[in-house]
Parts: C-alpha cells; sequence; structure tokens
C-alpha cells in the first residue's frame, strides 16, 4: 500500500500534444488539395510529421518533468466542463502520470517515424493530403484516448481511433472490398463500445446509488426497493467520473465494500461492470470474439496497419484495462475472464497464423495473438509487464508491417509470400531489420520481446489469482505452445520472403511445390491469391528494389529498439534494475496486494526461462528447416497429402475456422433480415392500418353519408372527403373546406365535452 | 412570480415572420397598380422571406443574450386579457426550455429559406424545381409555419398555445401538397405524392389536435378561479402558470374520474396522445417517411428540424409540468415505446432504399431517446433529452439538405443506384460522412452529448426497468452505425458509376446551409453547455414538480 498522496502538478502545455495533430488534420483536410497541387508532396508532410513531432517533444517534456518530481505525481491540464450537468461533471482534462506518460511517448514517437516512413510509401498516391490528415487525425484521437483524465473523454478518443481506423482502412474506397473492411472494423467496434459504454453507466450507477446495505434478494417489494434507492441517492458516493477520484473512492474499504458486495443479474456487480468494459477491450483489441475485423483491415496501406492495427490503436484495450486496474483486481472472476481470453485468443490466432501466404495477414494474425499475451498479462495483474510487452510489441511489429510494406513496394504491390523470396540479397536493409524483428517476436535471449513475453509467461505461471483449476499454469501451457508457433511462423515468413531465389517472375510458370499449394489453395478458398488493385505504378517486371532512405531509416531506428528496447525491463531474477517496473510500480501499487502469488519460487522462474528459450529457438529451426531457401518439399508434400484429416484440418485452419462466415449468416443477414421484415412489418401492417381506417372512414361515410348529416359533417364526412381526395389534383381542396372542417371539428368537440360536463354535474 | 408584461421583444420575435408576410400579401395586392413582373413579384417574395427570416434570427439571439439563465422565471413576459369571456389571455413568455427551441426555430427556419431560393446550378426543364412554383404562396406560408412555431414555444396559455398550434398545421398541408412531389403510383398501386403525404400528416395531426383540444377543455372546466392579466378574477383558466401552481395544489386530483379513470391520467393520455403523433412516437410514425420523401428539402428540414419538437416541448410543457404524478404512472409504457422508437426505427431504417426516407426513419429512431429520456424522470435525462432536441435540430437539417443536394442533380434518391460518388462529389461526400458520423453519435459532436446524457440518466432512474430500457436501447448504436456506413458505402465508395458522370459537387448555396450547422454540430458537441446553462434552471424546476 502506498501512502504517497496523489500531487496533481499544473502542466499547461499538456493538450498541445493531442492538439497539435488534430491542427495538422485541420489544414491538410481543408487545405491539403489545394496546398498538394500547388507545392507538391513537401508541403503536405512537413506539417503532417512536424506537428506529430511537436508532440513527441512536449509529451517528452512533460515526461521528464514527471520523472523528476516526487512519486505519486501527476501532470494535468484541466480545459474546460465538457457536461456540466447534475450530478455528473465530466470535464476535459488531459492527464498525464506515469503510464499516460508511458503511452504517449510510444505513441507520438512510433506515430511520427510512421509518418516519416509513409512519405516514402505513400510517394505515388494522388490522395496524398488525404491520407496525411488522416493519419493526423488519428495521432488526435489516440492521445485523447490515453491522455484523457476520465471515461468519457477517454470514450471520445476510444470512438475517435474507431472513426480514424475505418477513414484509413478504406483509403482506396475505390475497391469495394477495401471499403467494406472499413465498415466491418467500424461496426464490430461499435459491438465493443456498447459493452464499454453499459460497463460505464453500471460503474457511475453503482457509484451513485449503491444503498449502505446491500438490498435483501429475492426482495419485491417496490416501495422498500424505491425507498432504498431514494436514501441512497441523498448520500451519492461519488460526483466524479475521473479515473483517479473513481479509484480513490474504492480505496476506502467501505465503500468499495458496498459496491463489491451488490449484486446484479445475479452476478457481483464489480465482476459485470468489469466483463462489460472486457467487451469494449475485445472490440478494440481484437480479441476473440470480436477480433474478425482486424485481419481485414489489413486492406488499409501499410504504414496504417503498422500504426494502427499493430502498435498503437489495438492495444487501446490492454491500456484501458491497465488504467482501471483498480476495477478489475477487485474481480477475480473478471481477472480469470481476461487472462483466458487472451490466452485462448493467443493460440487461436496463431494457429490461424501457420498457414496464412499473404504476408500481411500473417503479421495480422500474430498481432492478434500478441494482443492475447497481454491480456494474459492484464489478467494476472501483471500490468507493468503488459505495457512493456505493449511497448516492445510497438518497436518489433511497427517494423515488422513497415518491413513488409517495403517487401510489397518492392515486389509492387504483391503480398503473396509464394510470390517473393530471395529478397535478402536484394533488400538487406529490410531483411536485416525483418530479421531482428522476428527474433524479438519470438523471444530469442536478449532481444527485446524476449523480456516482455518470458515475464508474461511467468506471471501466468505464477499468478495466484485464477479460478481456473490448477491456477495459472494451465495459462501458461496455453500461452508457451502460442509462442511456439508464434516463432515457427514470423520465421517461415521471414525463410518464405527473404531467403532462396525471387520467385515473382517466376510464379507464372509454377513449379512442383507452388503448384500443389495453389491447388489446395483454390479449393480451399478462391480469394487465397489476393489481388491487390492498387498496382497502378507502372514498375512493370523488374527485379524488386531496396526502398528508400525514407524508410529505411526508419526501418533501422525501429529494428534497433527491437533489439534493445527491452533493456529497460531487465528481470530482476538476474539481479539486474528492472526501470520499466519501478517507473510504473507507483501507479499499481494501491492495488498491488490484491493481486497474488502462487508461490513458486526462483527456481521454478529459471526453468519457465529456459523453457522460453528452447521455445523460441524450436519454432525458429523448424521454420529453417522447412522454409529456408524453399527447398524442403515437406510443406507442399503434407499440403498435397491425400489424407482427409490433413486435408480437412488445413481447409478448416487456412479458411480461419470460418468465423466469418459463421458471424456473417447468423449476425449481418440474421439482422438484415430482421430489418427487412420488420420494414414490410412497418409498411403493410402499422401503415396499413392507418390506411384502412382511411378507407373505412370513406366507406362508411358513403353509405351513411345522408342520414346523420349534423355528426357526419362533424367528423366522419371530413375523414371521407379528405381521402377521397387523395387521388384527385390538390386543387380541388380549396382552403374554404379545411377551415370548415377544423371549425367544425372543434365545434363538435367543445359541444361534446360541454354536454358531458353537464351529465357529470 | 411576477407576469406582468416587461418586453415585447419576444413578440416581436414571433410576429416578425408574419409582418414578413404581410408585406408580401401588400405586395400582392399592389402588384397591378405597380405593374410587376411576375418574376419582380417572385424576386421580392423571396428577398421580404429572407428578410423576416434573418430579422427573427436576430431578434432571437438578442432574446438569448438578454436571457438570465439564473432563474428558471418567465422572462419576455407580453401578457394581456384577449377574450374575456372565455378568460384566455394572450399570454407570452419563454424560460430556458422554450427559449432554446425559440432560437432554434429561427435557425432552422433561415436554414430552411435559404434552401428555398433557387437551385444556382443548371436549371433542367424536365425536372421543374420547387423553388421557382407559385413563389409569393410558398413564402407567405413558410412565413405563416414560421410564426405557428415560434407562438408554439412562446406561448404561456394554453387556448393560445392550441391556436398556433393549429396555425402550424395549415401552412405545412400545402407546402408539402403543392410544393412536393406530383401524385404518383407506387409499384403496388397504391396512390402516393405530395398530395397523399399532406392528407395524411394533416389529418393524422388533427386527429391529435383533437384529443389535445378534448384535453385543454376538460382541463379548463376542472381549473379553479384565477386572476386575469387585467386584474379581474375569472372562474376557470388556461394560464399555464396557474394551471401548473393549481396542479400542484392538488385541484386537478380532486376532480372527477371519467368511466373509471383518475381525470388527470385520463387528461394527461389525451395530452401525450396529441404530443405523441408529432414527435412522432411508435405506432403513430407512418406519416413521417411519407411527408419526407415527398416533400420539397427546406420543408423537410423544417420537419425534422423543428416541428418534430413541438411534440416533444408540448410533453415536457404540459405533461410534465402540469401532471407529474401522471407521468410517473406512465413512464414504463413510454419508456417501453421509446425504445421501441429507438430500436425498432433504427431496424426499419436499414432496410430503406430511398435516402430521404432512410433519414426520416433514423428521426423516429433519434427522437426515441427524447422520450427515453422523458420518461426516465430524472435530472441527467431530463437535460439529456432536451439536449437531444437541439442536437437533433441541428443535424437532421443536415442529413434532409444532402439528401436534397443529390436529388436536385441525379433526380433519383435510390441508394443503390449511386455507387463510388466520392469520386465525382468529393466535397459531398466529406460532408455527408461528417452528417452521417454526426447522427451516428461520435464523441465530440453533438449527436452524442444527447445520448450519452439520456443513457446515462435512464440508467440511473429509481426503476430499475430503465436500466433494461437502456441496455436494449444502446444495441441501436450498432444498427445506427451498421445503416449509416452501409449506406455510405452504397453511395459513395466502390467503383464509379459512370451513369452519374454529369453530377456537379455542392454549391454555394448549399455550403452556406450546411457548413454553418456543421460547426455548430462541432462547437455543440464538445462545448455543450451554452444549451444545458440555458435549461438547466428549468429543468430543475420541472423536476423539482416530480
Amino acid at each position: 500500500m502506498h501512502d504517497v498522496a496523489p500531487v496533481l502538478q499544473d502542466f499547461p502545455l499538456l493538450f498541445l500534444i493531442p492538439l497539435l495533430p488534430l491542427l495538422g488534420a485541420v489544414w491538410n483536410g481543408v487545405m491539403g488539395k489545394t496546398m498538394q497541387r500547388r507545392f507538391g508532396h513537401a508541403a503536405i508532410h512537413l506539417p503532417a510529421i512536424l506537428l506529430p513531432a511537436g508532440s513527441f517533444v512536449i509529451a517528452l517534456w512533460s515526461f521528464l518533468t514527471l520523472a523528476g518530481a516526487p512519486h505519486g505525481t501527476s501532470m494535468i491540464n484541466h480545459l474546460w466542463t465538457w457536461l456540466p450537468v447534475g450530478t455528473l461533471q465530466a470535464e476535459v482534462t488531459f492527464l498525464m502520470d506515469r503510464l499516460s506518460g508511458v503511452m504517449a511517448l510510444v505513441v507520438t514517437f512510433v506515430g511520427t517515424l510512421i509518418h516519416v516512413y509513409s512519405t516514402g510509401y505513400m510517394k505515388d498516391e494522388p490522395a496524398y493530403w488525404r491520407f496525411f490528415a488522416y493519419l493526423n487525425l488519428f495521432m488526435f484521437a489516440m492521445l485523447t484516448l490515453v491522455l484523457g483524465d476520465n471515461f468519457l473523454l477517454m470514450f471520445v478518443g476510444w470512438e475517435g481511433v474507431g472513426l480514424c481506423s475505418y477513414l484509413l482502412i478504406s483509403f482506396w474506397w475505390r475497391d469495394r472490398e477495401k471499403a467494406t473492411a472499413g465498415m466491418k472494423a467500424f461496426v464490430v467496434n461499435r459491438i465493443g463500445d456498447l459493452g464499454f459504454s453499459l460497463g460505464v453507466f453500471l460503474l457511475f450507477w453503482g457509484l451513485l446509488t449503491t444503498p449502505a446495505s446491500p438490498a435483501p434478494k429475492g426482495h419485491d417489494d417496490p416501495h422498500g426497493v424505491q425507498a432504498a434507492s431514494h436514501q441512497a441517492e441523498a448520500a451519492p458516493l461519488a460526483t466524479s467520473i475521473a479515473f483517479r477520484e473513481v479509484e480513490q473512492i474504492l480505496q476506502d474499504p467501505i465503500k468499495r465494500d458496498r459496491i463489491v458486495n451488490r449484486d446484479i443479474l445475479g452476478m457481483g456487480m464489480m465482476t459485470l461492470i468489469c466483463l462489460l468494459l472486457f467487451v469494449g477491450a475485445t472490440g478494440k483489441s481484437a480479441q476473440i470474439p470480436l477480433y474478425v475485423w482486424l485481419p481485414d483491415a489489413m486492406a488499409g496501406p501499410t504504414p496504417v496497419s503498422a500504426l494502427i492495427h499493430a502498435a498503437t490503436m489495438v492495444t487501446a484495450g490492454v491500456y484501458m484495462v491497465a488504467r482501471l486496474h483498480f476495477l478489475f483486481t477487485l474481480s477475480p472472476v473478471a481477472m480469470t475472464v481476461v487472462a483466458t481470453v487472451g490466452a485462448l485468443t493467443a493460440l487461436f490466432a496463431a494457429t490461424i497464423g501457420l498457414f496464412q501466404y499473404d504476408i500481411k495477414k500473417v503479421l495480422a494474425y500474430s498481432t492478434v495473438s500478441q494482443l492475447g499475451f497481454m491480456f494474459v498479462a492484464v489478467g494476472v495483474g501483471a500490468y507493468w509487464v503488459a505495457i512493456f510487452h505493449l511497448m516492445t510489441h510497438a518497436f518489433f511489429k511497427a517494423c515488422l508491417f513497415l518491413g513488409s510494406g517495403s517487401v510489397i513496394m518492392g515486389c509492387h504491390h504483391e503480398q503473396d509470400m509464394r510470390k517473393m523470396g530471395g529478397l535478402r540479397k536484394l533488400m538487406p536493409i529490410t531483411a536485416v531489420t525483418y530479421f531482428i524483428s522476428c527474433a524479438a517476436i519470438a523471444g530469442f535471449p536478449f532481444f527485446s520481446g524476449f523480456f516482455s513475453k518470458d515475464e508474461i509467461l511467468w506471471k501466468a505461471f505464477d499468478s495466484g489469482n485464477m479460478l481456473l483449476p490448477g491456477g495459472g499454469v494451465i495459462l501458461w501451457a496455453i500461452t508457451a505452445i502460442a509462442a511456439l508457433g508464434t516463432s515457427f511462423y514470423m520465421f517461415r515468413s521471414y525463410y518464405m520472403t527473404f531467403s532462396g531465389e525471387y520467385r515473382g517472375a517466376a510464379a507464372a510458370h509454377g513449379h512442383d511445390a507452388h503448384a500443389a499449394v495453389a491447388h489446395v489453395a483454390a479449393h480451399a478458398d478462391p480469394h487465397a491469391v489476393p489481388a491487390d488493385s492498387h498496382d497502378a505504378h507502372g514498375h512493370g517486371a523488374h527485379a524488386p528494389v531496396e526502398s528508400p532512405v525514407a524508410m529505411t531509416s526508419v526501418l533501422a531506428v525501429l529494428g534497433g529498439l527491437a533489439l534493445v528496447g527491452g533493456y529497460v525491463g531487465l528481470p530482476l531474477l538476474w539481479g539486474l534494475p528492472n526501470v520499466f517496473e519501478a517507473w510504473l510500480e507507483p501507479i499499481f501499487a494501491g492495488t498491488a496486494q490484491r493481486v497474488t502469488s502462487a508461490g513458486f519460487g526462483h527456481g521454478a522462474e529459471w526453468v519457465l526461462m529456459g523453457f522460453s528459450i528452447v521455445v523460441a529457438f524450436g519454432g525458429f529451426f523448424a521454420a529453417r528447416i522447412l522454409y529456408k531457401d524453399g527447398r524442403s518439399p515437406f510443406p507442399a508434400r503434407l499440403l498435397a497429402s491425400p489424407s482427409r484429416l490433413v486435408q480437412a484440418t488445413h481447409r478448416t485452419i487456412f479458411n480461419k475456422y470460418y468465423v466469418d462466415e459463421a458471424y456473417n449468416v447468423v449476425f449481418v443477414k440474421g439482422s438484415l433480415v430482421l430489418s427487412r421484415g420488420l420494414a414490410i412489418w412497418d409498411t403493410r401492417v402499422i401503415d396499413g392500418a392507418v390506411n384502412l381506417a382511411g378507407t373505412i372512414g370513406r366507406s362508411f361515410s358513403f353509405l351513411q353519408g345522408a342520414i346523420d348529416r349534423l355528426f357526419v359533417d362533424g367528423l366522419v364526412d371530413l375523414v371521407a372527403k379528405v381521402v377521397q381526395a387523395a387521388g384527385d389534383k390538390i386543387r380541388r381542396l380549396q382552403t374554404g373546406h379545411i377551415q370548415a372542417y377544423v371549425q367544425g371539428l372543434s365545434l363538435g368537440a367543445l359541444a361534446l365535452v360541454a354536454l358531458a360536463y353537464l351529465l357529470a354535474w | 412570480m411576477d407576469l406582468t408584461t416587461n418586453s415585447l421583444l419576444l413578440t416581436w420575435t414571433v410576429f416578425t415572420p408574419f409582418l414578413g408576410l404581410t408585406a408580401i400579401l401588400a405586395l400582392l395586392a399592389l402588384r397591378p397598380a405597380l405593374r410587376l413582373s411576375q418574376k419582380a413579384v417572385d424576386e421580392a417574395s423571396r428577398g421580404i422571406g429572407m428578410i423576416a427570416a434573418v430579422v427573427a434570427t436576430a431578434l432571437s439571439i438578442a432574446l438569448w443574450v438578454d436571457f438570465d439563465a439564473g432563474t428558471s422565471n418567465l422572462q419576455f413576459i407580453h401578457r394581456f386579457v384577449w377574450m374575456k369571456a372565455w378568460n384566455i389571455e394572450f399570454f407570452l413568455g419563454v424560460d430556458g426550455l422554450s427559449l432554446s427551441m425559440v432560437i432554434l426555430t429561427a435557425v432552422v427556419f433561415l436554414v430552411g429559406a435559404i434552401a428555398s431560393l433557387p437551385w444556382l446550378g443548371k436549371l433542367d426543364s424536365h425536372h421543374p424545381h420547387f423553388s421557382g412554383k407559385r413563389v409569393p404562396g410558398y413564402w407567405i406560408l413558410l412565413l405563416l409555419l414560421e410564426t405557428g412555431v415560434f407562438g408554439t414555444f412562446a406561448s404561456q396559455d394554453f387556448f393560445l398555445f392550441y391556436v398556433f398550434w393549429e396555425v402550424m398545421l395549415l401552412p405545412m398541408y400545402f407546402l408539402i401538397g403543392i410544393w412536393g412531389a406530383p401524385s404518383r403510383k407506387d409499384p403496388d398501386g397504391r396512390t402516393r405524392g405530395g398530395p397523399y403525404a399532406a392528407i395524411k400528416f394533416f389529418l393524422y395531426t388533427l386527429a391529435g389536435s383533437v384529443l389535445m383540444l378534448l384535453a385543454l377543455i376538460a382541463i379548463y372546466y376542472a381549473s379553479a378561479p384565477a386572476m386575469l392579466a387585467d386584474g379581474t378574477q375569472g372562474p376557470h383558466t388556461f394560464n399555464l402558470v396557474h394551471l401548473t401552481a393549481q396542479a400542484k395544489a392538488g385541484v386537478f386530483t380532486g376532480a372527477k374520474a371519467i368511466l373509471g379513470v383518475p381525470f388527470v391520467h385520463l387528461v394527461f393520455v389525451g395530452l401525450f396522445l396529441g404530443f405523441a403523433i408529432k414527435v412522432p412516437m411508435f405506432p403513430f410514425h407512418t406519416w413521417l417517411p411519407d411527408a419526407h420523401v415527398d416533400a420539397p428539402t427546406p420543408i423537410s428540414v423544417i420537419l425534422a428540424g423543428i416541428l418534430l419538437k413541438t411534440g416533444m416541448y408540448g410533453m415536457f410543457r404540459f405533461n410534465m409540468q402540469i401532471f407529474p404524478e401522471s407521468l410517473a404512472w406512465a413512464s414504463w409504457a413510454i419508456g417501453i415505446i421509446a425504445v421501441i422508437n429507438i430500436v425498432y426505427g433504427a431496424f426499419v431504417c436499414m432496410a430503406q432504399k430511398d435516402l430521404k426516407k432512410l433519414i426520416a426513419y433514423s428521426s423516429v429512431s433519434h427522437m426515441g431517446f427524447c422520450l427515453l429520456g422523458l420518461a426516465a424522470m430524472t435530472s441527467t435525462a431530463v437535460n439529456g433529452a432536451v439536449f437531444q432536441m437541439v442536437g437533433h435540430g441541428i443535424v437532421s437539417p443536415m442529413l434532409f439538405l444532402l439528401a436534397g443536394v443529390v436529388y436536385d442533380r441525379a433526380h433519383t434518391r435510390d441508394i443503390e443506384g449511386f455507387g463510388g460518388l466520392a469520386q465525382k462529389m468529393p466535397e459531398y461526400t466529406a460532408i455527408t460522412g461528417f452528417a452521417f458520423m454526426a447522427s451516428l453519435g461520435l464523441p465530440g459532436l453533438a449527436g452524442f452529448v444527447g445520448e450519452v446524457l439520456v443513457f446515462l440518466g435512464a440508467f440511473a432512474a429509481h426503476d430499475g426497468i430503465f436500466r433494461v430500457l437502456v441496455a436494449i436501447s444502446a444495441l441501436s448504436v450498432i444498427i445506427t452505425a451498421g445503416y449509416y456506413l452501409w449506406t455510405m458505402q452504397r453511395m459513395f465508395l466502390g467503383p464509379f458509376n459512370h451513369r452519374w458522370d454529369h453530377l456537379s459537387d455542392m454549391n454555394w448555396r448549399e455550403r452556406i446551409t450546411l457548413y454553418p450547422l456543421a460547426v455548430a454540430t462541432v462547437l455543440l458537441g464538445v462545448w455543450p453547455a451554452p444549451v444545458l446553462d440555458m435549461v438547466r434552471e428549468t429543468v430543475n424546476t420541472l423536476m423539482a414538480g416530480m
């Protein structure tokens, strides 16, 4: 338990961190087209790079100030009250504490680099200005998400990154598939957002109205309930929605227990809150069951995949859970669910990654899988490890994606690894950085990913919070298998792409292995070989060449970080200082005592570490043997195997377990059918009833018209005549008539009521 | 509360459009004498109409400047005895709720007036534009409608309110019937088109008015004696301030039950149904898509932007202010119907192929949030509902203007028939995307604020059912995203349909209407305080009556 009182230090420049990229987005969005035509690309990318770079500088400044301040200090910048309503006071306030500081640095640093890279990758793009405007807008949204100090402001960024993701995935909107991928991303994210919102609603309601003593269960008397909630309303628990204030409230054991002990729908209230919030995280961070949008999101330009769909946006869910550690640690059920879903996703996505041929798809599934690792970490309460892996992953995965972008550009917008090969000689910088990053993600010792991933495996193994049989050991087993798969498919992608001979030109002729593969693929999925329509660059059939320096320099920086970025979090096991853990320790100190260890000692940790290394090298050697230089006949032979089992397994996994198809039938088709049904119901039944009333009125008056003139004149005839006139030209209805009707109607009604009153007197 | 006349500014605002109307009538009368050409009369009518709309907006902003948001008392009161025999007063005055609606009225009508100016693009003789048809008549009706709407929001006498309410009805009928789409047969052989839609609108609203009128008379006869503006005592009253005070004192709860139903509940239902048709509330909503589809663009703008709000306003002003106990009695039912509005409306949206019909149903869905806020009866939810009225009053006009942009050029609104329009109309695509995002409740834009406040407020309602209702209606955020993005996809993205090679991007008349609304959408999204501050005290007073 830390006793340091939270100190808020005003840092009036904090708002500039999100604002600068927003200015860039507005400038390029409004003026970009003209500027690009008049002054060329530099007029676009100079502001687009310099403004996020400015954000980085300010973030660094604030971060260093934070580092110099005593523990528990946060930089704060209050701007204005956003929603000034009664008990709810949502402020526009940015806050940088040690956690959001790390995130802001990662986002601005990697973001700026990717902007630089994009100047090379997008240089032939006619809508260059639009791309940079969107990219800057994304930076704004992401930084708002990270730096917002309350739930609603975070939600602004949360939805904002979803919007930018949509815009950037659909960037080449002329291609219907790409436009659809963007739509899918947005809608699936919205499903998550629904969960997130409901979680937030439930939390606020809980904070506002938790009764002093929990209402007895099975209690049916509404008066009693109402009285209880009236009483609670008299003394609400909280009037703020800022993270730090909610955390403070929950530090009071009495208030905390009032919420934790409350049951909603037969579930602990806190558990339900956390699970709903986690639904939001599964949407944004592509976990089971809402991961389906991320692989499709690869339709966007590759720098987007690197920035949004690997390094930053998709980690928002992890960040959110870490940010809200003070909620999640209160619910062992929620922690177990988070960790289990993370572990299952890690394994599930890794298996799909094994058989993909599209280099970006491999990386996409690997991202889903790595995010699963991070959720294992936040699930077991190892928050600093999750953020650590988030950071190292940002480096090596961005490097991998950008490397793949370099390869794709070199191969004239070819993404199929079967048509690559031999690029190590042609694109040496790309190859080296890609290899380093593969080593990092696989967890080779002393590479950045080793430190973070190994720590996740150990924390999972040693967790005392899991409600699973065998505690965290089962999670460790699942993630260890996923780690083996990761190492294998990452090096598979490396060897298929960079080793052997270039197959780009030979692709049309097809050698045995390729033909066999293509044969199976054609059966399995007609879209197995994606055709990128964005190839109108007129490169012809030249051999691939290394990318321009704007791209390779970024690769070099990120590759370097993939190599050494882990040294900030060296294992304490080695007796070395862990700067990263120490840095984040004050953030999570308040809940640290609720995160328990299963009590495995150092010995077990050493063994596991050794095992991690074996796993990393196992995957590496398997991939090397099977895929180096494309010489091993085994993969092709396996795919051509006549065994039903092999074929069915491969087809199922290759087609991603048909999850997309199932979702499509159940949810997309289902809601379309429902909506059509309701629309028909609306016109036929509801509107039909209205029209029927008109028709009946008309028929009725036609028969009875002559009889009760007084009454009919007053009411029915109005209906009849006006409806009758419906088909006629409007001219026939003259002003006089309608007024007469109104008059008659009013007088008639008046008379009726007067009569009723006289009778009732 | 002092209810003596203290300002004529509000009266001037309400009747400025009427003065414009009189000026056009005078011009028509003088036409033979002045030997004016048809064209000159048309131009003069437009000029006068525009001036009236601008002056009304300026006056409404003057009201805002002078308004004291620190009280819920009526301000800018103008009150005198109108019809002594029936104790009817002419009584205008605004509190925060009324004023927010008055300002919104002025803005929406100004936008509508600009959108009624002739299309500056290439005119197509096969498709005559409504803006060139019977111009003086159009502007006379438009201005009459504006006075009607202003008066509805500013009246503090029930009878006067009813008069203005009915004044809104007739101009709308003719504006849809004459300037809307001509009569046609739909594929099933049914007659549709402007005249059909106009009559449907008219009859439907009139049916609601009858119920309201009955309730009005019943309330009048049940009311206790009250002081009139001239200092004499009348046996009954239409004065809303007096009626509210009497209701609080229990005058109406003591009234005789009719057919076993308590009097207050019965008049509550009568009033509520009268207003619900205007909102429109399920299942009384089917006039809306028809009216929208066949109305000319500015009339759709006005209809969605402000006319629907008169229904919600009536619910707050009468059902909630005078009969809070009955509202509590009916809150379950209203809440459930609100959720049907929200979710059902959203689903029906998704199946629409006509862009305007889709937007019309999205109004059904979005007005459901206002109903939910009313039913939840918490301060946050009511604030949210009022804000949603303003937010929807800004966003839905944008959507209908945008539907008009493409219809003026392509003469069709069939969503499936477009494709890849972003290539030909990039600016139009961008602003449509923006409006869609605002409508689907993207945080930072005006649509989000109302939605989130209603949800948060309703979630904290005393009655547990509202938590279930919020959970169900929150589904709409997914469906709404689905139908808007799908529309975006089918109209603007994908390969360009070369049938639309002749389409041009937006012109200045369209920009002048759209961009200010877009700016307002952003401003109110990030800084909703001006509206929330304006209505806070009024909502507090309403809540204090609960």
